[in-house]
């Protein structure tokens, strides 16, 4: 047992694909979605069409650009600079001020600000949108109130729970450690057992007086060990590197991912048992596996918002219950008590692939 | 012949895969030390006879005992006592020679102090000593073979089954590969094993040749020449096989 054990770090260590594959995923993953692919704005250069040219407008201009969110690209004079100044991509937004602008938000008591996006990333137009707009309301509110020329409308403030700043990492993060584990644990348990298998090694060890499930813990236990480290450096990066803090009980989050793994580890095993050739089970964990734990499971796009077939078909993705668990335990903070039923369902998931795998494993050996 | 120890008894075994019988009521015995050469051409139901006297597949019915085991009750104690080798290579070509050595020494449960000794013998035996640490990829075949086959008799099994064991060797290494059987063999080992080669059939003690599920023929390679009236083993297999 020991000895098989050692042998299988040999393995992973011998094979440099693996060892990158093992180390350098979560790393790239988590650095990836954390830094890159990020939904958060910070200086998007817009350009200015000031007709007004007053008090107000520069005031108002000021703000955006001290907001932090932008960066003032160009002040553009006419209504035909806007096509080019977005044709040659050098904006994503245009602020256009009317003329008489602070006249006649005196006199009438409004005046209009255009804003033109360029919305070929409609995602990213409408948090600038958004922003742009938080940015001028609060200013007329400030406005309104220094002057008091009518009555202060209504203070709308949102706040929002669990994520305050809408950090995108937020949302990455428990994503990510479930696609991690997932991988990790199905894919190269699942290799590593039809290598043997090709290579007639599996013979030589079913020969053995090991038995079954001896072979299978062995097989299990370093990839088991590996995991476990990964999740430990995920944490660690979103605690240290985007100051992520886990909300909730660290030890519950632990032994649920330790119940993760082990049907990530049983679904592997699902796989070895029905494919014949390290490239098949790489295929079947490959895509069988992870586009639909990527798409289906809430880590980037709401399951509420799919077509009512999709969300059916997501029930059955393992990741999507564990994606729960996890942001519940770290951003949320909540307790057993809320996710007691996805767990029990990764449970019987977990009782459902070793019962089937041990069935396949048997016919094989009959 | 008869006064020596039965180390492997077959009574009327038979194992059968839904409709499909592989092995139809075969009944033999193998003694103590002997060579011998389970002969039949593809699909003749060798493997899966092998299978069961490995303890990997209970029989249908009949009975096959192992090294003084019962192989459907007890397949765990017939596998601590037997070896065993495939055509397909069975070492890890990642690991370097030592490294097998001592994972398969770990498997079959043998102390750090006698994986140490055996790598030692085998290495000097096949004067492969400078092989030691090198990653076993970039050994020869030939070499691998006989290191397998060193490996299969770690544990000094008392039977050794050897699946086709020098497919796609070289001549010499062939030669010097049964030169290897003869030497355990004396020491006692039975060494029970499949080829397709006529030649490796000759230098066996006894021969069986299987046909369609059923053993058609067990004797001494000179017997059966005699009976079916041909000069070589290569006539009686084709003649046995082609019914």
């Amino acid at each position: 047992m020991k000895a098989f054990i050692k042998k299988e770090f040999f393995h992973i260590f011998r094979d440099y694909r693996s060892m990158v594959i093992l180390f350098g995923m979560p790393l790239v993953m988590v650095l990836l979605f954390g830094f890159a692919i990020t939904n958060d704005i910070t200086n998007v250069r817009i350009a200015i069409l000031d007709n007004s040219k007053d008090v107000v407008t520069n005031q108002i201009t000021q703000k955006l650009i001290s907001s932090g969110y932008f960066i003032l690209e160009d002040n553009i004079e006419s209504q035909n600079d806007i096509e080019k100044i977005f044709t040659e991509g050098r904006v994503k937004e245009v602020v256009v001020f009317e003329a008489d602008f602070a006249r006649k938000l005196k006199t009438e008591g409004k005046a209009h600000v255009q804003l033109i996006l360029d919305a070929s990333d409609p995602n990213t137009a409408n948090i600038i949108s958004s922003y742009t707009t938080g940015v001028i309301s609060s200013y007329s509110l400030e406005l309104m109130s220094q002057t008091s020329m009518i009555p202060v409308k209504i203070n709308i403030e949102s706040r929002m729970y669990y994520n305050p700043e809408l950090k995108s990492v937020y949302m990455f993060v428990p994503g990510i450690i479930t696609i991690l584990l997932m991988l990790v644990s199905t894919m190269m348990t699942s290799i590593s057992i039809t290598r043997e298998k090709e290579m007639g090694t599996m013979e030589a060890l079913l020969v053995s007086p090991l038995k079954p499930i001896q072979i299978i813990i062995g097989k299990v236990m370093p990839y088991t060990l590996l995991s476990f480290i990964n999740l430990i450096v995920i944490l660690l990066l979103a605690r240290f590197v985007f100051m992520m803090p886990v909300a909730g009980n660290l030890v519950l989050l632990i032994v649920e991912s330790l119940l993760f793994i082990l049907m990530s580890l049983a679904l592997g095993i699902l796989i070895s048992t029905i494919s014949k050739t390290q490239q098949q089970a790489m295929l079947l964990s490959m895509f069988a596996l992870m586009l639909p734990t990527i798409l289906l499971s809430g880590f980037i796009f709401p399951v509420e918002n799919m077509p009512i077939l999709l969300q059916y078909l997501s029930h059955i993705m393992p990741s999507k219950w564990f994606i729960i668990i996890v942001k519940n335990i770290m951003l949320k903070g909540t307790g057993i008590l809320y996710f007691w039923k996805e767990t029990l369902i990764i449970l019987a998931m977990t009782l459902f692939f070793i019962g089937m795998s041990v069935k396949k494993f048997k016919i094989r050996l009959e | 012949m008869l006064n020596r120890a039965k180390i492997i008894e077959v009574e009327n075994l038979v194992k059968k895969f839904g409709s499909f019988t592989a092995n139809d009521n075969l009944t033999f015995d193998v003694y103590k030390g002997e060579i011998f050469g389970f002969l039949g051409a593809n699909g003749a139901g060798k493997t899966s006879a092998i299978r069961i006297l490995c303890g990997l597949s209970p029989p249908t019915s009949g009975k096959a005992i192992v090294a003084g085991y019962d192989v459907a009750k007890y397949p765990n104690k017939v596998k601590a006592n037997i070896g065993y080798m495939s055509q397909k290579f069975s070492l890890y070509n990642d690991m370097t020679v030592k490294e097998n050595f001592r994972f398969y020494g770990g498997i079959y449960g043998l102390s750090k102090k006698q994986i140490v000794d055996k790598t030692n013998y085998f290495l000097e035996k096949l004067e492969m000593e400078k092989t030691r640490n090198v990653v076993l990829s970039e050994i020869p075949l030939g070499w691998k073979q006989k290191l397998a086959f060193s490996v299969a008799i770690i544990h000094d099994p008392k039977v050794v089954f050897l699946d086709e064991p020098t497919g796609g060797v070289d001549p010499i290494t062939r030669r010097q590969f049964w030169e290897m059987i003869y030497e355990n063999a004396d020491k006692g080992t039975t060494v029970f094993v499949t080829t397709h080669y006529m030649d490796e059939a000759e230098y066996c003690e006894r021969v069986s040749i299987m046909s369609e599920g059923k053993i058609e023929a067990l004797d001494t390679p000179a017997n059966l020449k005699s009976t079916y009236g041909v000069n070589s083993m290569n006539d009686v297999f084709i003649k046995i096989a082609r019914g």
